[in-house]
């Protein structure tokens, strides 16, 4: 078989279990972006509009905000699939053990997680840009556009940090990571308001984000307006993001299961 | 090079300082069911790792079906089962599906999966619970449904790291039966045991393995004839007695062995050597007489000392 065949067959396996366990993340991956929308888009956002905001943002809040947290939710799932499931596989549960017993080896099985977050993904982003256009932040077209730089985003992010993982004693370290470091980007990429409003001296080191990156492509495409940065840099970014993190994730994982 | 499923020549395993398997020799024959005893640490599951194509050998030589695995794994583990020491199923999923998508990792069509999914449940008694979600069976039909699921690409070789830890007993004897009768279906088995009955049980042949090396090698019987006497006296004295009569009873078997609580005295004929000790006017408190077993090579080989 080739490496593409047995990582399909990951694929599969992950899709079978994934229709047992699906209730589990169902609240965190679907509503949480909406009731996110609702608070910060729909309650925060009148707030906003109606007060001095609306000086600097030439858009409703909502409308501002919703491609932005397309990207961040990308992230976040991305960032979910590729820490707690892959702590279980190498070390709760070792079903990566059982997997590497067969003809699959470190790359097959890295690749075909890869593509099954990358699956996830591309169902989480198509409700969520339904859902954009259900409260009228953009239209099906341009929603639909914004939907292949979210994905992009989200499997950076799960390629980085499978890496990440396979280098963890403990799940401290998944902690740490959602707090110090998918937190922040959460919050100052970006997605709630413009880099422009953070303090001068700050500006580059949000640039230098790969979220910001992915918010300035999902927001330029679904609104159709100026992209916040040439869409090539950005795309380059997360693509070397992707490839990157993929073979560091072959190797590390390879260091952590054949010893 | 021989026509040995299994050939190692010096074959060495280091982790950093950590000297984990210390250059063996040895060689399993198709066919037959070759154990690998030993302590805690011993070197046993590294020594399986490389065999299972799953470590890279730090030096020797290694062949495994024909092949070196450093350069042939994939064909290698193609054609193995492999059952390891914890159970890692799937327990979401249910036996059925653990089954399936196993035998998809090795790119069978769901058609011979199917097939050979109905008798391996047989096989492992395991019909009832198709349907079952893993999590919640006992230690023993999880023990079973690894086994089938090492079973599914109808492996020539089947590594088995201690498949019956953990089991209650009856779990322990159906699995051996099972084992058993892989081995009357002509598959080679690779076990490795810290228990000596299982050892005896299954193994055509051994190796006794301490701090990475191979001590000792042979058939469970030779190894009680090299290394023990055919029968043991074992004998017990009231508190505070033993030292007075334990240098009584030397010289009375060829071989005696003085433990905290009792005496052990390795003989040929147990009958014969209780006459001899009754007739020094030894009285113990109570005596028991048995066959020699493997524990009492393992032990006289690896040490009393409590490894952990």
């Amino acid at each position: 078989m080739t490496m593409l065949a047995l990582s399909g067959r990951v694929v599969e396996a992950s899709a079978r279990v994934y229709r047992r366990t699906w209730r589990g993340s169902v609240i965190s991956t679907f509503f949480n972006p909406i009731l996110y929308l609702l608070a910060m888009g729909v309650g925060l956002g009148q707030l906003v509009d109606d007060g001095t905001g609306s000086t600097t943002l030439a858009i409703p809040y909502l409308t501002f905000l919703a491609p932005g947290l397309l990207a961040a939710t990308a992230m976040m799932t991305g960032a979910g699939d590729a820490s707690w499931p892959v702590m279980a596989g190498i070390k709760w549960r070792k079903t990566y053990d059982a997997i590497l017993a067969t003809p699959v080896g470190v790359p097959e099985l890295v690749v075909g997680h890869l593509s099954w977050v990358g699956i996830r993904l591309l169902f989480v982003t198509v409700v969520y840009s339904g859902v954009m256009t259900a409260f009228g932040a953009t239209t099906i077209a341009q929603g639909a556009l914004a939907i292949p730089p979210a994905l992009l985003t989200g499997l950076g992010f799960a390629a980085i940090i499978t890496a990440y993982t396979a280098r963890l004693k403990d799940e401290q370290g998944l902690a740490a990571l959602f707090r110090f470091a998918i937190m922040p980007l959460f919050l100052f990429s970006g997605t709630f308001f413009p880099l422009s409003q953070l303090p001068g001296w700050i500006q580059p080191a949000a640039y230098a984000t790969p979220l910001f990156h992915g918010v300035s492509l999902c927001r330029g495409l679904a609104l159709g307006t100026d992209f916040a940065v040439h869409p090539m840099y950005s795309i380059t970014y997360l693509l070397a993001m992707l490839i990157l993190g993929t073979l560091l994730a072959i190797r590390l994982m390879g260091r952590r299961l054949i010893t | 090079m021989t026509d040995a499923l299994v050939d190692a020549r010096n074959l060495r395993k280091e982790f950093g300082e950590l000297v984990a398997v210390d250059g063996i020799d040895f060689e399993v024959r198709a066919g037959e069911a070759f154990g690998f005893l030993g302590p805690n640490g011993a070197g046993k599951s590294s020594t399986m790792k490389m065999i299972g194509s799953v470590s890279p050998r730090t030096d020797g030589d290694l062949r495994v079906l024909g092949k070196d695995p450093n350069e042939h794994g994939q064909e290698i583990r193609a054609q193995l089962g492999v059952i390891p020491q914890e159970d890692n199923l799937d327990l979401e999923l249910t036996v059925y599906e653990n089954l399936l998508i196993y035998g998809r990792y090795f790119g069978m069509s769901r058609k011979v999966i199917n097939e050979r999914i109905d008798e391996l449940l047989t096989f492992t008694q395991l019909d009832e619970r198709r349907h079952s979600r893993v999590e919640p069976l006992s230690g023993g039909m999880k023990r079973r449904l690894t086994i089938a699921r090492g079973l599914i690409n109808t492996p020539k070789l089947l590594l088995l790291d201690e498949p019956t830890t953990g089991l209650d007993p009856q779990a322990r004897h159906l699995l051996w039966d099972r084992l058993y009768r892989l081995k009357q279906e002509g598959v080679t088995l690779i076990i490795t045991t810290h228990y000596m009955d299982e050892a005896e049980q299954l193994c055509d042949r051994l190796v006794i393995m301490d701090k990475g090396r191979i001590v000792t090698e042979g058939s469970p019987r030779d190894l009680i004839e090299q290394h023990s006497r055919r029968e043991v006296l074992e004998m017990r004295f009231a508190v505070g007695t033993q030292e007075e009569y334990a240098g009584r009873l030397k010289g009375l078997a060829p071989r005696v062995e003085i433990l905290p609580d009792r005496v052990l005295l390795y003989t040929d004929d147990a009958d014969a050597t209780a006459d001899a000790v009754a007739a020094q006017g030894i009285v113990p408190e109570s005596t028991v007489s048995r066959r020699s077993t493997l524990e009492d090579v393992f032990l006289r080989l690896t040490g009393r000392t409590l490894v952990e």
